[in-house]
């Protein structure tokens, strides 16, 4: 079976690549020149991850470029990186940048995860715990 | 921060954590997570076009409605300060790259099999056990009006380990779907236990 991610890296870090070329203007383009091509970030951020805003500041909001502001908006209302992504509609690589640099800034909080964690006995129970109390 | 004016739920630290939901297509994915689920799925339209437009060529605006993938994806609250998160995988091929960002960090997975379509489910169980750490469970989900299939020959067909749970479901059912959840909880449960070293 050929690896489909590899088909997938390729495109992408050719689109990357092509990112200032003008000729490139397509919708998707437009994220990763957001982030100056950078995919990586220096915080670990899961699909689940949750980000709020501890204290908005209008004036920070208007200094941060269109989706950077929308995200820190959106954000006020605690919210995991996979609903900003589609709330967005940008990819998660993206918004995962966006949310790392907001972040620098403590302009947005990064709420932990189970696995930060280590999915450990101790959250597993309570996880358990409160499926055993759903309503059903 | 010393904001007295932040939204109530800002201050609060809330912990995430993420069961994976596996299985090929039509095997009742969609229904588990809409069974238990408090959200509505997610359009993950850009998730899909980072992936697939170049290789696909899909038409601008990427409006072929035949090739969009619904991600599945589900919330609970379990406390206040404790939310779960349902993630499906894509069962096309070409999204494959999705499995290991939407399984890391997950506390495990659930595989779910239609015994009349079994072998959509067997790349599913191969990511599991050869490309993946997690702990997960297998789930056959039940049609009404069927007699209940006998599980040692799913475990056959599906080359199932001993050691990897195999319990029916009815994905329909809300009370049936918060089960799979609790054996997968379960499951991740005892083998941290055994794993931990003191």
């Amino acid at each position: 079976m050929t690896d489909p991610a590899e088909d997938v890296m390729t495109v992408s870090s050719d689109e990357i690549r092509d990112a200032g070329k003008p000729r490139m203007r397509s919708k998707r383009i437009r994220p990763y020149a957001l982030t100056g091509g950078r995919t990586r970030t220096r915080h670990h951020l899961l699909v689940e991850t949750l980000i709020s805003v501890p204290e908005f500041d209008p004036v920070l909001a208007e200094s941060l470029m269109p989706e950077s502001r929308l995200l820190y908006s959106r954000a006020r209302q605690r919210m995991s990186v996979a609903e900003l992504s589609a709330e967005l509609d940008l990819p998660l690589g993206v918004i995962r940048v966006l949310i790392s640099d907001l972040a620098v800034q403590n302009a947005v909080y990064i709420h932990p995860t189970a696995f930060a964690y280590q999915n450990s006995p101790q959250v597993l129970e309570r996880i358990l715990d409160g499926l055993k109390q759903l309503p059903v | 921060m010393d904001s007295s004016s932040s939204p109530s739920d800002s201050g609060l630290l809330t912990i995430s954590a993420k069961i994976v939901v596996a299985g090929g297509f039509g095997v009742g994915k969609t229904t588990l997570v809409n069974s238990v689920s408090e959200v509505r799925p997610l359009n993950t339209d850009a998730w899909m076009t980072e992936a697939s437009e170049g290789v696909d060529d899909l038409p601008p605006g990427g409006t072929k409605s035949t090739t969009t993938v619904a991600m599945d994806f589900g919330r609970i609250t379990l406390h206040q300060d404790l939310l779960l998160y349902l993630f499906g995988t894509p069962g096309q091929a070409r999204f494959w790259f999705l499995w290991d960002d939407l399984s890391r960090g997950a506390l495990g997975a659930v595989v779910l099999v239609d015994t009349n379509r079994i072998d959509q489910s067997f790349a599913a169980v191969n990511y599991f056990e050869n490309d993946s750490d997690l702990p997960f469970i297998v789930a056959v989900n039940r049609f009404e009006g069927k007699p209940a299939h006998d599980l040692d020959e799913v475990r056959d067909a599906l080359a199932l380990a001993d050691d990897v749970p195999l319990i029916e479901c009815d994905a329909r059912s809300r009370a049936s779907a918060i089960d799979v959840l609790q054996e997968v909880v379960r499951h991740s449960i005892s083998l941290a236990t055994v794993s931990a070293p003191g």
